[in-house]
């Protein structure tokens, strides 16, 4: 970018925009990392990733956050897969058809997520669930599924597939057809045309899908809380940050640092994705 | 000759959207043979480049590729390429890679590969562009990679649609000289689609004249511009005067209340026919000397000549001519027998007048750049 001045009328025109990051982006970090490097005393004070690297704890919470990134890793896994190809359906679709889909798609968004995870928790339950007396009405022994990873990453993958479906079609819809006549002129079969030209070009969607699911759900609480069987660390930050709010701090601070290098480590993924068809 | 033949359409209908596109199109395509098909917007022309290359089927009629039928043949396994109207080069990949796409599917070797790149990219003037990624590309020279693209597979047929409606003037004459220079070091085989008829006039072997779906003639441009079929031809090929008249017998017609010697014959005795005339055959002589009196109601300089509309007894020509009047000066005009070109009455006769509305404006108008007829 060139460090042109920007014009006093764009600048007044971003000032809205430049307060709004200010107070509510970069202050809530700030206080984040000021909490977490802040004693009991209030002075600067390294005790709280002391209690959390503890010996006594270290194994317990560095599972926790290992469990959260696996679980988030899944969910995203799984959403993309279920969203990729239904992105290419509804691309492909009539526009009226496309716009009952993304209807459908939008509609459990509405719908707030507590309400949902509690509906599938009742849907999943052991003794008393929807599947289990259907089951068990038929004759057939009980399943066990809630409180289990299973039901925990269904639960985010409902939550959030949306949110990796949108991007992806967006991008998608708005491809250049032609470029797909272009490929199946020179000799690209329906496989190849989707590998060489709808794949790479679908990766701007795919990229801040990914991001928009994982980011989630490795903080996630309350949904995992609900169905799945171990806790992560969203639940612990959830529980704790009311009453040591420092202690909550210091755990928000290691998971945004783990996000982040996450993060890190995908966008090198996909500069390379860029040059992947190479000679 | 038969064994010539490439490319044969038999009895082509489609209707796209309940709408008839192409009405029982029949037409072959000679190897290595540059064909135009040239029509305005919505004749059919692009739906005929898409059949070919197999983008659409046909509801009726068959495609005859190289003596077999294409019936079911899907484009990656045609022998044809196409030059899309906006180039649809790849954005995610580079010049080289870009023009490695067919080599790389059709697994060639990797020095085959590169060799191939490397000598289409000469042939487009590239050199040196391998890496330039496509949106820093000039118009022109996306064109260029797209040529080489298509090229590069080493079609037998190459598909063309409004390769150059996208350039500015300069360059796409250039780009027509090169185009041609192209199609013929190469000995493939083009099938062209334009609606501008001085690129089909200047670059094609043979003209496929189009309109609602319809051909209306196939010829050398010669033959297009010089004996054209029926007033539509006339009208869209250059700027013509289409003139009601009467065949009086072989050789003689009678139009402007007047009976000219001509050299056109078998019409019926009486049959009402339409003279074409084009502006740069008539002469302006002095009124005491011409065949028909006219007055000059506009005068227009164009460089190489002046365009006149002419008054004759209320039908208005265009006359082209490099001496200068002014307007209302009373001329004669004078017409050579073999300037004339007597063509039978056909649904366009009616439609297409004289120059009384005339103006640049409505020409450029009435001729658009863009080209939806799918």
């Amino acid at each position: 970018m060139n460090k042109r001045k920007l014009p006093i009328g764009a600048a007044l025109l971003n000032a809205p925009f430049t307060l709004w990051i200010a107070i509510f982006v970069l202050a809530p970090l700030v206080l984040v990392a000021y909490f977490a490097f802040t004693g009991n005393d209030g002075r600067f004070s390294l005790e709280w990733f002391e209690y959390i690297f503890h010996p006594a704890r270290r194994e317990t919470y560095l599972r926790m956050f290992g469990d959260s990134l696996l679980y988030g890793a899944t969910a995203t896994a799984i959403s993309l897969l279920l969203a990729f190809p239904l992105a290419h359906f509804m691309a492909q679709s009539k526009p009226s058809v496309q716009r009952v889909l993304m209807l459908l798609i939008m509609v459990p968004m509405w719908m707030n997520f507590l309400i949902a995870t509690i509906a599938w928790q009742s849907i999943l339950e052991y003794n008393s669930g929807l599947i289990n007396n259907l089951l068990a009405a038929i004759g057939l022994p009980r399943l066990r599924m809630i409180n289990t990873p299973g039901a925990a990453i269904l639960g985010m993958v409902y939550n959030f597939v949306p949110f990796m479906i949108l991007p992806i079609y967006t991008v998608m819809a708005r491809l250049n057809v032609q470029l797909v006549e272009a490929a199946q002129d020179l000799g690209a079969s329906r496989w190849q045309v989707l590998r060489r030209v709808i794949v790479p070009l679908s990766m701007p969607g795919v990229m801040s899908g990914i991001v928009m699911v994982f980011v989630p759900s490795v903080s996630v609480f309350f949904i995992n809380d609900r169905l799945g069987g171990v806790r992560l660390i969203g639940d612990v930050i959830n529980q704790r940050v009311l009453n040591e709010t420092n202690l909550g701090a210091a755990f928000s601070l290691i998971l945004m640092l783990m996000i982040l290098v996450c993060m890190l480590v995908l966008n090198r993924m996909g500069d390379r994705e860029k040059g992947a068809f190479v000679t | 000759m038969e064994k010539d033949i490439i490319i044969d359409l038999r009895n082509i209908n489609i209707a796209l959207g309940g709408q008839p596109i192409l009405q029982d199109l029949s037409l072959y395509i000679r190897n290595k043979e540059f064909i135009t098909l040239l029509g305005p917007s919505g004749c059919g022309k692009t739906t005929t480049l898409r059949i070919i290359a197999g983008f659409l089927q046909p509801d009726e009629g068959q495609v005859i590729f190289d003596g077999s039928d294409c019936a079911g043949v899907p484009p990656h396994k045609r022998q044809v390429n196409t030059i899309f109207q906006r180039y649809a080069l790849f954005p995610h990949l580079n010049v080289y890679k870009n023009v490695a796409f067919g080599l790389k599917l059709a697994k060639l070797s990797k020095k085959e590969l590169h060799d191939r790149v490397t000598e289409m990219l000469a042939l487009v003037n590239l050199t040196g562009f391998e890496k330039r990624t496509i949106s820093s590309l000039s118009g022109g020279q996306q064109q260029r990679v797209a040529i080489a693209r298509a090229l590069a597979v080493r079609p037998r047929v190459l598909l063309l649609d409004e390769p150059l409606g996208a350039l500015d003037l300069k360059l796409r004459k250039d780009m027509q000289v090169e185009l041609k220079n192209i199609q013929q070091q190469l000995g493939v085989t083009f099938v062209y689609v334009t609606h501008d008829q001085e690129e089909a006039l200047s670059m094609s072997d043979t003209i496929v004249v189009m309109d609602e779906g319809v051909i209306q003639q196939i010829g050398t441009p010669k033959d297009i511009y010089d004996e054209p079929k029926n007033a539509f031809v006339a009208d869209f090929i250059g700027e013509s005067n289409i003139i009601d008249g009467i065949m009086l017998a072989d050789l003689k017609v009678k139009f402007a209340g007047m009976t000219f010697t001509c050299v056109d014959k078998g019409f019926a005795k009486n049959e009402k026919v339409d003279v074409v005339i084009r502006p740069e055959d008539v002469d302006i002589v002095p009124a005491a000397r011409g065949v028909l009196p006219g007055t000059i109601t506009s005068a227009t300089f164009k460089g190489v000549h002046y365009e006149y509309i002419v008054d004759v007894q209320g039908f208005k020509w265009m006359i082209q001519s490099t001496d200068a009047y002014a307007v209302d000066d009373v001329i004669g005009i004078m017409i050579d027998p073999q300037e004339m070109h007597v063509m039978k009455k056909s649904k366009y006769s009616d439609l297409i007048g004289d120059y009384s509305s005339f103006s640049d404006e409505f020409d450029e108008l009435s001729n658009p750049e863009e080209d939806d007829d799918e």
